[in-house]
C-alpha cells in the first residue's frame, strides 16, 4: 500500500531536522514555489487544513459576534446599544435592533457555525491534517480535488457573507429555511435575494464538502501504510471515514432540497408550495408539500449532527489515551459503535418532525430508532471513562478540552431522549429545552472536542506550542460559562418559552425569565470574550509561541509525531515509516519509558494487540 | 464611547494575560520545567474536584432559582401523562447524569500523573462492554415502551363527541372557527380567501358553512373536562399552535390539515386562583418560525363551564350574517335564495 509514487509531481524538499527554519525560509528551498501556489493554491493537506481552519475561526468569530448582538435583544429588550447601530447601522436605528435583522441573525448564527465551522473548520481542519498524517501517506488521494474543496468552501463563504450586506438583509428564516417561508418572498425580507445567496453558498458547500468526503475516504482505504491494517488505525481516522462516509451519502440529499427550492423560488414550481394565500392574492400553487422539504432537509441535517460530533469523538478518544498515558478502553466497541452511530444517523431524521402531523405509527419508529441511538453513544461515554480510570492523567489543556467533552456530551446527549421520545416532544419541540440540548451536545461539545485537537496538533501544525496559561483560562472560563448559559434554558423550554422569539415582555407566559435571560446574556458576551483569548492565543503562538524541540512532544503513538517537527510536503523526509502495532500501546516499554509508537518493531515475544 | 472602553478593557486584560503567561513559562524555566509541571498538575487535579463540586452547587442553586418560576402543572388529561413521563426520563436521565459525571470527574482528580509510573493496561472486556450496552438498552426499552404508550394514546382518533375547532394561522395572527348549531365545519377553499369579508376562504356554496362562528384574533373558548378537536391549518407559511399548558403543539402547514385533541382539566378562573395571578392566562404561542413577527403571534384560550361556554355561543354572530348584511356579497342568485333561505331557519 506504499504511495511512494504518487508524490512524484509534487516537489517534496529535503528537510534538515532541526526545523528551525519558518515558513518564509521554506518559500526560498523550494523550487519556484510561489507565495501563491505554497500558501493560496496549494495542494498540501498540511496547508489546505490551516486554510480550513483559519476561515473556520473567521466564520466563528461572524457567528459568534452575531450571537452576542441578539442575546443584547433577548436580555435587554428595553434598552438600545450603541455597539448594535455601529455594527447594523440602519438595522438597529437608535441602537435598538429590528426584528427582521434578528431573525437574520440567528439563521445566519446557525447555518455559518453548524456548516461553516463545525463541519469545514472541524472536519475539514482534522480530517485534511491527520488522515495523511496519521496514516502514512505523502498527501491525500487526489490533492488537487482537496484544494478545489477548500475554495469551494471559501466561496460559499464569501457568497454567504456578501448576503449580509444585502439592503433586504440575509436569509431569516432559521438555520432550517422551511418553506414556504423561504420560498416566497412576500413571507419575509430575508426570503427575498438573500435566501437566494443562501441557497447558492449551501450549494458550493455541499460541493466542497464531497470533493473533501470523497477525497477522505478514497485516501483512508487506499493509501496506509505498510502494516497499517484497518484495525490498527487511531480512533480518529476511524471518525473521519464514518464521517466522511456521512457526508457524501447525505450532503447530497441537501443538494436537492436547496435545487427544488430554488425551482419553487424562480420557475413556478410547487414543490413545497399548495394552497397558499399571501400578500393579498391566492397563489396559482396546488400539490406541493411543504413537509417533502423538512424530510430531504433533515435528511441531511440529522446525520450533520454526527457529521460534526464523530470527529470530536475521534479526537476525544486519542487525547484521553494519550494524556492519561493509558490504551484506549475497548477498541473494537469503540469502532463499533462509530458504525451503530452512522447507521442509525440516517434512520433517525424525522424525530424532529414529529409535530409536523406525521403519521402517528411512522413517528412511533422513529422514536424507537432515536432512542436506539443512545445504546452506542452510551458505550462511548463508558469506554472513555475507563480509558482514564486508573490511567496517570497529564492536565495538559488538550487533556482539560477532552474531559470537558466527555462531560459536555453526557449532559447535552441525556437530554436527547426527552426530545427522541415524540410523546415528550411534543410539548419540548421548538422551545428553549431544544435549544439547550443541541447547544450542548453538538455545539459546545464539538468545540471542546476541536479546541481539543488544535491544542494537541498545534505543535505539529507550526511547530511551536500554544500558551498554556491562557488555555487554562480559556478552558475554565468557557467550561463553567457554557453552563452556565445553557443550563438554566432547559428549565425555560420545560416551562414552554418558544425558540426564535425575539421579545418575551408580551407573554404573560414566558416574561418571568426575564431577569434570567440578562444573567445568560452576560454570560455569553463573557464566554464569547474568551474564545477571543484563544484566537489571540493562536496566531501569538504561531509567531511567538515556545518551540517544540522534540519530534514527539506529547509522547504519543501514532504516526505524525515520527515525521519531522515541521514536516513539508510530503510529510517523511526519508521513506514513509512502516507499521508495527495499534495505535494505543501505551504501557512499560520496557526501557523507562510508558509508550511504544507504532513504527517500532514488536519485540521478540512480545504479542501484538 | 463606553464601546470603545470595553475594547480597550478587553486588550488590556488580554495583554495583562500574555504578560503573565510569559512570566510563568519564565518561572516554569528557573524551577526547572518537570518540577513546574507536577506542581501544575497536581493543582489542575484538584480543580477537577472543585468543578465537579461547582457544578452540582450550580445545579442545586438554579434549581431552587427556577422552581418557583415554572408554569404550574399540566392543564390536560394528557398533559398529566406528560407529567408522569417526564418524571420518569428525568429521574432516569438524571441518575445516569450523576454517576457518569461523577466518574468523570472523580477518575480525573484521583489519577492524576504521579511520578513515571507505568500504566495500568486495562485495553479491553467483553464482560464490561455487554454490561453497558445491555444496561442503556434495557433503559431505553422502559422509556420507548412508556413514550409510545403515551404517543398512541394522544394521537389515536378523538374520542365521539368531541367539540371541534378549526385553528388556521397566518402571518402573524390566529383565527379561530366554531361549527355553530349544525356541528359540522363547513368546506373552505384558498382561492375564496378575501382579508374584507371571508379571511377563510370559508366557500359559501356549502350550506354547512352558514352557520359557522369565525374568531378573527384566534380565542378559543372550550369547555372543562370535555375533549376538543382542533383542525389545524395555514394560509401562508407553517406555523405551529403552541399550547404549553396542556404540554401539546402541532405544526399549521398549508394545504394540509392536521390534527389535535385534547381534554382540558382546569378553567382559566381555578388556575387564576391556583397560581394566586390575577392575570394569568392560557395562551397559544407559534412555534414554527413564520417572519417577522413570530414573536408576536399569540391567542388566548379560555376554558370554562358548559354554561359559561353556552352563554359566550349565545352571543357570538356566525361570520356569513356579519359578512352579508348586504345581499352584492352572494355568489349567485339561486345560491344566494337558497342562502336566504337557510339563515332564516
Amino acid at each position: 500500500m506504499s504511495n511512494e509514487a504518487s508524490i512524484h509531481q509534487h516537489n517534496v524538499h529535503t528537510h534538515d531536522d532541526h526545523g528551525h527554519h519558518d515558513h518564509h525560509e521554506h518559500a526560498h528551498h523550494e523550487h519556484k514555489q510561489h507565495f501563491f501556489t505554497k500558501y493560496v493554491f496549494s495542494q498540501d493537506h498540511k496547508i489546505i487544513s490551516r486554510q480550513f481552519l483559519i476561515t473556520g475561526i473567521f466564520w466563528a468569530i461572524v457567528g459568534g459576534l452575531m450571537s452576542v448582538f441578539f442575546r443584547l435583544q433577548l436580555g435587554f429588550p428595553d434598552e438600545t446599544f450603541k455597539v448594535l447601530s455601529f455594527f447594523l447601522g440602519d438595522w438597529a436605528p437608535k441602537g435598538k435592533m429590528d426584528p427582521e435583522m434578528y431573525y437574520g441573525l440567528i439563521t445566519i448564527h446557525g447555518t455559518v457555525l453548524v456548516f461553516f465551522v463545525l463541519t469545514a473548520g472541524l472536519s475539514g481542519t482534522f480530517s485534511n491534517f491527520l488522515i495523511p498524517l496519521q496514516i502514512g501517506a505523502r498527501d491525500m488521494a487526489s490533492p488537487f480535488l482537496n484544494m478545489l474543496s477548500y475554495w469551494f468552501f471559501a466561496v460559499a463563504g464569501a457568497i454567504m457573507f456578501v448576503s449580509l450586506f444585502l439592503s433586504t438583509g440575509p436569509a431569516s428564516g432559521g438555520w432550517t429555511t422551511y418553506p414556504p417561508l423561504s420560498a416566497l418572498k412576500e413571507a419575509s425580507m430575508g426570503s427575498g435575494l438573500g435566501m437566494d445567496l443562501w441557497l447558492v453558498s449551501m450549494a458550493l458547500f455541499v460541493v466542497s464538502s464531497l470533493l473533501g468526503g470523497l477525497n477522505y475516504i478514497v485516501t483512508i482505504l487506499n493509501m496506509r501504510t505498510k502494516g497499517m491494517s484497518m484495525t490498527r488505525m487511531p480512533l480518529t481516522i476511524w471518525a473521519f471515514l464514518f464521517t466522511a462516509i456521512l457526508g457524501v451519502l447525505s450532503f447530497p440529499v441537501l443538494l436537492s432540497a436547496a435545487v427544488l427550492l430554488l425551482f419553487d423560488r424562480h420557475a413556478g414550481t410547487s414543490f413545497y408550495l399548495s394552497e397558499i394565500y399571501i400578500a393579498g392574492k391566492a397563489l396559482p400553487n396546488v400539490g406541493g408539500s411543504a413537509i417533502l422539504y423538512q424530510h430531504l432537509f433533515w435528511f441531511l441535517g440529522h446525520p450533520e449532527v454526527y457529521i460534526i460530533m464523530l470527529p470530536a469523538m475521534g479526537m476525544a478518544s486519542e487525547i484521553l489515551s494519550t494524556h492519561s498515558r493509558k490504551p484506549i478502553f475497548g477498541y473494537m466497541a469503540m469502532v463499533l459503535s462509530l458504525i451503530g452511530i452512522t447507521v442509525l444517523a440516517f434512520l433517525v431524521w424525522a424525530h424532529h418532525m414529529f409535530v409536523t402531523g406525521m403519521s402517528p405509527f411512522l413517528g412511533g419508529i422513529f422514536v424507537l430508532l432515536t432512542l436506539l441511538i443512545a445504546i452506542p453513544s452510551a458505550v462511548k461515554v463508558f469506554n472513555w471513562l475507563t480509558t482514564i480510570f486508573k490511567g496517570n492523567i497529564r492536565f495538559t489543556v488538550p487533556m482539560l478540552f477532552a474531559i470537558g467533552f466527555v462531560s459536555l456530551f453526557i449532559s447535552g446527549g441525556l437530554t436527547g431522549l426527552f426530545l427522541g421520545n415524540s410523546a415528550l416532544d411534543i410539548h419540548l419541540h421548538d422551545t428553549y429545552f431544544v435549544v439547550a440540548h443541541f447547544h450542548i451536545v453538538m455545539g459546545i461539545s464539538a468545540f471542546f472536542g476541536m479546541f481539543a485537537g488544535v491544542y494537541h496538533w498545534f505543535p505539529k501544525m507550526y511547530g511551536r506550542f500554544m500558551n498554556n496559561t491562557m488555555g487554562y483560562v480559556h478552558f475554565f472560563i468557557t467550561f463553567v460559562g457554557s453552563y452556565v448559559i445553557f443550563w438554566p434554558m432547559h428549565y425555560e423550554g420545560v416551562a414552554g418559552m418558544p425558540r426564535r422569539y425575539y421579545d418575551f415582555t408580551n407573554w404573560e407566559s414566558f416574561n418571568q425569565f426575564g431577569e434570567l435571560n440578562q444573567m445568560i446574556s452576560v454570560a455569553a458576551i463573557i464566554v464569547f470574550f474568551a474564545q477571543l483569548l484563544f484566537v489571540f492565543n493562536y496566531f501569538v503562538s504561531i509567531w511567538k509561541g515556545k518551540k517544540v524541540t522534540t519530534q514527539n512532544p506529547w509522547q504519543a503513538n501514532s504516526l505524525e509525531w515520527t515525521t519531522p517537527i515541521l514536516p513539508g510536503h510530503g510529510n517523511w523526509d526519508g521513506p514513509i515509516p512502516e507499521v508495527h502495532r495499534w495505535a494505543y500501546d501505551y504501557k512499560d516499554n520496557g526501557e523507562g519509558g510508558d509508550f511504544v509508537p507504532q513504527h517500532i518493531p514488536l519485540k521478540e515475544g512480545e504479542e501484538s494487540h | 464611547m463606553s464601546g470603545l472602553l470595553l475594547v480597550f478593557l478587553v486588550a488590556l486584560i488580554f495583554i495583562v494575560l500574555y504578560q503573565v503567561s510569559r512570566s510563568s513559562e519564565m518561572v516554569a524555566r528557573i524551577q526547572g520545567e518537570e518540577l513546574f509541571d507536577k506542581k501544575r498538575n497536581k493543582i489542575l487535579s484538584y480543580s477537577m474536584l472543585v468543578l465537579w463540586v461547582a457544578f452540582m452547587v450550580g445545579i442545586y442553586a438554579c434549581h431552587v432559582y427556577m422552581m418557583p418560576l415554572m408554569g404550574p402543572a399540566a392543564a390536560s388529561d394528557h398533559g398529566k401523562d406528560y407529567d408522569f413521563m417526564f418524571l420518569v426520563t428525568l429521574w432516569v436521565t438524571g441518575l445516569v447524569f450523576m454517576l457518569t459525571q461523577f466518574l468523570l470527574f472523580w477518575f480525573a482528580f484521583k489519577y492524576q500523573r504521579i511520578g513515571d509510573k507505568v500504566p495500568y493496561n486495562f485495553a479491553h472486556s467483553t464482560k464490561l462492554e455487554l454490561v453497558w450496552t445491555t444496561i442503556p438498552a434495557l433503559a431505553m426499552a422502559v422509556l420507548v415502551a412508556i413514550g409510545l404508550k403515551s404517543w398512541f394514546k394522544m394521537t389515536d382518533a378523538a374520542p365521539k363527541g368531541a367539540m371541534q375547532i378549526e385553528m388556521v394561522g397566518k402571518q402573524f395572527n390566529w383565527i379561530s372557527r366554531y361549527a355553530g348549531a349544525d356541528g359540522v365545519l363547513g368546506k373552505k377553499n384558498y382561492t375564496l380567501i378575501n382579508d374584507n369579508n371571508n379571511i377563510l376562504g370559508l366557500d359559501w356554496n356549502d350550506k354547512k358553512n352558514m352557520d359557522d362562528i369565525v374568531i378573527p384574533n384566534g380565542e378559543i373558548h372550550l369547555v372543562v373536562n370535555k375533549p376538543v378537536e382542533l383542525l389545524i391549518g395555514s394560509r401562508d407559511v407553517i406555523h405551529d399552535v403552541g399550547l404549553s399548558h396542556f404540554r401539546l403543539k402541532m405544526d399549521a402547514v398549508p394545504g394540509i390539515t392536521t390534527r389535535l385533541w385534547f381534554t382540558p382539566t382546569v378553567t382559566t378562573a381555578q388556575m387564576k386562583k391556583k397560581t394566586g395571578n390575577n392575570d394569568f392566562v392560557y395562551e397559544v404561542s407559534c412555534d414554527q418560525m413564520c417572519g417577522k413577527g413570530h414573536y408576536s403571534m399569540r391567542a388566548v384560550v379560555i376554558v370554562e363551564t358548559q354554561a359559561q361556554f353556552d352563554a359566550w355561543m349565545q352571543m357570538q354572530q356566525s361570520y356569513y350574517a356579519q359578512n352579508h348584511a348586504a345581499p352584492e356579497a352572494a355568489p349567485t342568485k339561486a345560491e344566494s335564495d337558497s342562502v336566504k333561505q337557510i339563515t332564516m331557519n
